[in-house]
């Protein structure tokens, strides 16, 4: 595959009994890993194992409480991401660290240590972009690229100091299939050079496929290391996880077609500008007992939907959008709720959850409308707390009470509570996005099971998620959301995942030809 | 008219123009770094009463000026020290620095209302500006010739240096440059000090040029038209000229006005033209940008890290 | 070593706390910084802090400075909570002041117990008018609501001046730039006979428990809580936050422009150019000490109105500028916005330095 990295000398990287704790929080301890030059190191555990700390502590952006850390057999104080890239150490983070109004070039020069000039800079860029075979123009405002594009910014703006450890932080949930495998073969090379890869995830397949060797993380502490190419993958998901997943408890005889709850008919919506993404013609139906799931790769209209769905943003037409048949286009999104479409969006602090309130304020935020929280507009202050208390209880949220403020909850907690929130008025149509995003496994699979059961009640749901391993376990049928149009649904049974790659990334012409071409 | 009524004319447009133009460049600054400072008329004030007590108290201008760059500064940092430093909400802290820079100077100026100092001069001796004509170039003091330079160097620095670029990501996304590790809040803390010092030295043109007098509330509101010259400006340092001389117009406008005795406008509705003029133009200035993106820095007025 | 540590909740006791911080630092200072400028400082600052409040005979005059500022602060807490920062209450102000005297001086050879409701009425709608034009602005085309509510504060003003020096004049005033006496039936009554107090006091205090209620009890007042703090939860949890913009925005308008009116028909008796007196610049230290909470905002506009009785006593007793009142409160301001960190972090022992 590569050539074998050399036994001899020292580690690139190793770190000694690394500890860091926050308030309340163990993030990490005592942990020890060491990186060979040339070397695809993976660092794997499930969201909240520690995986994000440790790395901030290599790059400098956080120290750690206690341990060593030594590069290239010297042991070394990184104070700082600047000292760490002066080490020689690069970083591509998750959530890309780039300025979206300013060009791909200002970009790169912002995050070089030295300044050089715009042409001689400009130069370098394209023989770096040249070698690796990578299309990007140094020229264009970041807002304007895909995500695999901005990515690439990241991972030049790496390159072009010529690093001696690139650490990529969950570098592919944002990118489809093929641009994945694009980074693969990028990552290859960079590793082939001599320079190590400390690759951050949680997704198996891809870290057999990539990496020669993998520490594996879970609360805090390295469970274990092994070589993922000869590990099982089984056995690295009961090691990162700890313990075995339960199925989905799903009523038999499923994909039974009931009558359309939910439709949508080419429905139209200019995206906010300055970056926002139109929605174009996009029409489907969600039936009773049904899930339909949504994918894409971030950042294609996927909120733009839910708005449009929520009643947060409105349709043009009244008829764009039908619930039980009712034209509902016009409506807001109090009268949506009222008519029973209840939406969840990705965003839980500030959007589906006011962080400032307490829980029980925040019921009266959406449940307001189908429950007689607030008739004649006086709160009514024993009814919204039972209400927010019975949530608490009914989707074991880990909390105090219904005074505690939304913002103190961990990510997991407060999304079952908003899901218990929003599930709790049985809607006839539930639409949620990225339903287990940053929430740990056991949450998730309680928040999944939720969904199966309000569905089997003969609600239509609508999960718009990028995780496509959570849609191809949910849905019924499945559609992807492609720069603001939405593939046809196809059954889930039978879906093979080249062909949904392939949808993701805009290849899907059946949709072209399904699509008229009215203005 | 003659040309030298025109010239005239145009020397009080410039020197009504410079004190915003000052503010307003300084604020600039410190908005592109995504700092609001609201408190522009408070440290105004700070560097007009500043500058004329040491005006007053040692005969030099220049040390006057000197000693209201200074204040100004002062009173950013207490601002820096508040929103920065502690997190404090900054509209509402700017606020604060305002109503502190009306109390302070009130209270410092209190001994000196009524006194006169020696007005800043022209620059240039009075033989170079013999001809009307010459006055143009060579009559002005040299506040006039400082702003129009800063206002280039200001323009070069946020378009081709470094640090002018570092300071424009700050304002555009604060997470970004922290997580490549920049110093946010010590950028944010210099353009801060910038704007300060800045709006002191164009509230001290107001004591030590325009009115070489001492008297409360000297500024009037200025400082506020500089923060809607900012906006109007759509952020950019040549189209803040613009707005600067425009405003000037507007001012000598009324100065002219009155002095001509102009019996069918009353004075008072006069002296609103400047406030009302700049609502009209934030208003214009929406209508324009509905169709264009947007100009502000997107990390403008939200704190860091985020609370 | 100290260091900062975050709450995992804001600190319910430093809430409550941290105005009395910044009161007591205020103090402080305040007599640090007389003392060194060559004032008596203990005596400087027991003038205004304390005289005020341990003699009877000044309390009648502290309800009437602070009611003006009860009612201003009460609107403008309603709009900062909403992220609305009218600042230009003291032009509302004036103008409700103005369109209240319109009505007595139309109304000034009658008299009816109807006369000072309508002068009221006109006063809400006078103040209410002059923030429409910001709200309109606002919510048509995203024009801060910061910049042009200040300056419609000085067309306001200059307004007045333009009044009281031409149209309005008393033609029996000796040219001075003043409009009539109102009449009795133009003038708010004492609460009761002999008493200073005018029944703007009691009024404010009832306006401020109805403000309570409507903020912490109604749908309204949570739509009004959550535009300002998650506009994107308000949208999604179906409320109109231009809506909320107009309303809060009216409110403080009007609430400002009733307290314009109660002052003219209360101590001032008339308009003069000395009116505008700043109330509506004060009212927002009023609304921050308060914790923009109608029951704080109360005791706020109390300790404010502490400040302008005292700075007079100190006036004559320490011979202390006016201006001084005016730093003080400013002062205030800065330490409250200070102490405010201690709601949210806390000061912890560093066991073993990093």
């Amino acid at each position: 595959m590569t050539q074998p990295p050399d036994q001899t000398a020292p580690s690139r990287l190793a770190l000694a009994h690394v500890s860091k704790s926050f308030p309340g929080v163990k993030a990490n301890q005592d942990i020890s890993l060491s990186v060979r030059p040339g070397e695809i190191h993976a660092l794997l555990g499930e969201n909240g194992a520690g995986k994000s700390t440790l790395v901030k502590i290599i790059y400098g952006v956080q120290r750690a409480d206690e341990g060593g850390i030594s590069f290239d057999g010297r042991p070394v104080e990184i104070a700082s991401p600047k000292a760490a890239r002066k080490l020689g150490i690069g970083m591509v983070f998750q959530h890309f660290s780039l300025f979206d109004g300013m060009t791909v070039l200002e970009n790169i020069a912002l995050g070089l240590d030295e300044t050089v000039p715009a042409e001689e800079l400009k130069a370098r860029i394209r023989a770096i972009l040249d070698s690796y075979s990578l299309p990007l123009d140094p020229d264009r405002e970041v807002h304007t690229l895909s995500v695999g594009e901005r990515q690439r910014i990241e991972i030049v703006r790496c390159l072009l100091q010529k690093p001696k450890l690139l650490i990529m932080d969950e570098p592919t949930s944002v990118l489809t299939p093929q641009e994945v495998e694009r980074l693969f073969e990028t990552l290859r090379q960079i590793a082939r050079e001599g320079c190590s890869i400390l690759y951050i995830s949680h997704k198996l397949h891809e870290i057999k496929a990539l990496c020669e060797a993998a520490t594996i993380l879970r609360g805090g502490k390295v469970v274990a290391t092994c070589d993922p190419r000869i590990e099982t993958t089984r056995r690295m998901a009961e090691l990162m996880i700890g313990a075995e997943l339960k199925h989905l408890q799903r009523p038999s005889g499923g994909g039974k077609a009931g009558a359309a709850r939910l439709s949508v008919d080419k429905l139209d919506m200019p995206g906010e500008p300055p970056f926002g993404t139109s929605l174009k013609g996009v029409s489907f139906s969600a039936q009773a007992g049904e899930i339909l799931g949504i994918a894409g790769v971030a950042g294609n209209g996927q909120a733009e939907l839910l708005m449009a769905l929520s009643g947060e943003h409105l349709a043009g037409q009244p008829d764009a959008i039908r619930l039980d048949g009712r034209p509902i286009g016009l409506a807001n999104a109090g009268a949506r709720r009222a008519a029973g479409l209840a939406c969840v969006p990705e965003e839980r602090n500030g959007h589906a959850a006011v962080p400032e309130f307490t829980l029980a304020e925040n019921v009266v935020l959406t449940a307001r409308h189908r429950l007689p929280l607030a008739p004649s507009g006086l709160i009514r202050q024993g009814p919204v707390e039972a209400y927010a208390k019975d949530v608490i209880a009914r989707f074991d949220v880990r909390i105090t009470g219904p005074g505690a403020l939304a913002g103190s909850l961990s990510g997991g907690n407060l999304q079952k509570f908003i899901m218990g929130r929003e599930i709790g008025q049985k809607p006839d149509v539930l639409v949620v996005a990225q339903p287990t995003w940053g929430v740990d496994a056991g949450a998730a699979a309680a928040i999944r099971q939720a969904l199966v059961d309000l569905a089997a009640q003969g609600s239509a749901i609508v999960v718009i998620s990028q995780d496509l391993d959570e849609l191809l376990e949910l849905s019924d049928r499945l559609c992807v959301i492609n720069e603001g149009r939405l593939s046809q649904a196809r059954p889930v049974a039978g879906l093979k995942l080249e062909e949904i790659g392939l949808m993701m990334g805009g290849v899907h012409g059946e949709s072209h030809v399904a699509e008229p071409a009215h203005v | 008219m003659t040309a030298a009524i025109l010239v005239s004319i145009f020397m009080t447009l410039a020197a009504a123009a410079t004190p915003i133009l000052l503010a307003a460049l300084g604020e600039l600054v410190t908005e592109k770094a995504g700092v609001l400072n609201l408190g522009v008329e408070g440290m105004m004030l700070c560097g007009a009463v500043a500058g004329f007590a040491v005006a007053y108290s040692t005969g030099s201008v220049a040390l006057g000026l000197i000693a209201a760059t200074l204040a100004g500064v002062a009173a950013a940092m207490i601002f820096a020290l508040l929103t920065l430093g502690l997190g404090s909400n900054q509209v509402a802290t700017g606020l604060a620095l305002t109503i502190f820079g009306i109390g302070a100077s009130s209270l410092i100026g209190a001994g000196f209302v009524g006194r006169t100092i020696t007005r800043l001069g022209p620059l240039f001796p009075a033989d170079y500006a013999a001809h009307p004509w010459l006055r143009l170039v060579f009559g002005h003091d040299a506040i006039v010739y400082l702003s129009l330079a800063l206002v280039l160097a200001v323009s070069l620095f946020l378009r081709r240096t470094r640090a002018g670029l570092i300071l424009r990501a700050v304002g555009e996304n604060a997470d970004s440059a922290h997580a490549i590790g920049y110093r946010v809040l010590a950028i944010r803390t210099a353009a801060t000090a910038f704007g300060g010092a800045l709006a002191g030295l164009g509230g001290a043109y107001f004591s030590l040029a325009l009115t070489p007098m001492w008297a409360d509330r000297l500024t009037a509101g200025r400082g506020w038209i500089a923060l809607a010259l900012v906006v109007f400006a759509a952020w950019k340092p040549g189209r803040l000229l613009i707005g600067a001389y425009l405003f000037g117009a507007v001012a000598t406008f009324e100065l002219q006005a009155k002095a001509a005795g102009w019996s069918f406008i009353a004075p008072e509705v006069l002296a609103m033209t400047p406030y009302l003029a700049t609502i009209v133009v934030l208003t214009m200035m929406s209508l324009g940008r509905r169709t264009g993106g947007r100009d502000a820095p997107a990390c403008l007025g939200k704190p860091f890290p985020a609370s | 070593m100290f260091e900062w540590r975050r709450r995992r909740e804001p600190s319910k006791a430093m809430l409550y706390l941290s105005p009395l911080i910044a009161i007591g630092l205020t103090m402080l200072t305040g007599m640090l910084v007389f003392g060194a400028i060559g004032y008596d400082g203990l005596r400087a600052v027991t003038a205004i802090f304390v005289t005020p409040l341990i003699e009877p005979q000044r309390w009648a005059d502290l309800g009437v400075k602070a009611a003006p500022l009860i009612m201003i602060a009460l609107g403008l807490a309603i709009g900062f909570r909403a992220n609305v920062w009218n600042i230009g209450a003291e032009g509302q102000y004036v103008m409700g002041a103005i369109a209240g005297t319109g009505v007595a001086l139309l109304t000034h050879d009658m008299t009816g117990w109807w006369i000072l409701p309508a002068m009221a009425l006109a006063g809400i709608a006078g103040g209410a008018a002059w923030a429409a034009l910001p709200a309109l602005l606002k919510v048509r085309l995203q024009v801060s609501e910061i910049l042009t509510s200040l300056m419609l504060t000085y067309v306001a003003v200059q307004f007045l001046y333009y009044l009281v020096r031409g149209p309005w004049k008393d033609p029996d005033g000796f040219n001075f730039p003043q409009t009539k006496m109102f009449s009795t039936s133009q003038t708010l009554p004492a609460v009761a006979e002999g008493s200073l107090v005018h029944v703007g006091v009691p009024l404010a205090v009832v306006l401020a428990l109805v403000a309570w209620f409507v903020l912490s009890k109604t749908v309204a007042g949570y739509a009004v809580r959550v535009v300002g703090r998650a506009p994107a939860a308000a949208r999604h949890g179906g409320f109109d936050a231009n809506r909320v913009t107009w309303s809060v925005l009216l409110a403080g308008g009007g609430l400002a422009g009733l307290a314009g009116l109660l002052e003219a028909a209360g101590p001032f008796g008339q308009l003069t150019p000395q009116f505008p007196v700043g109330y509506g610049f004060t009212a927002i230290i009023v609304a921050f000490l308060g914790r923009l909470s109608p029951v704080g905002i109360v005791f706020a506009a109390l300790v404010l109105a502490v400040t302008y009785v005292g700075g007079e006593i100190a006036q004559s007793t320490v011979r202390l500028p006016s201006a001084a009142t005016g730093m003080f409160q400013a002062l205030l301001l800065f330490f409250l916005l200070a102490t405010d960190v201690l709601v949210r972090w806390r000061l912890a022992f560093r066991a073993r330095p990093a």
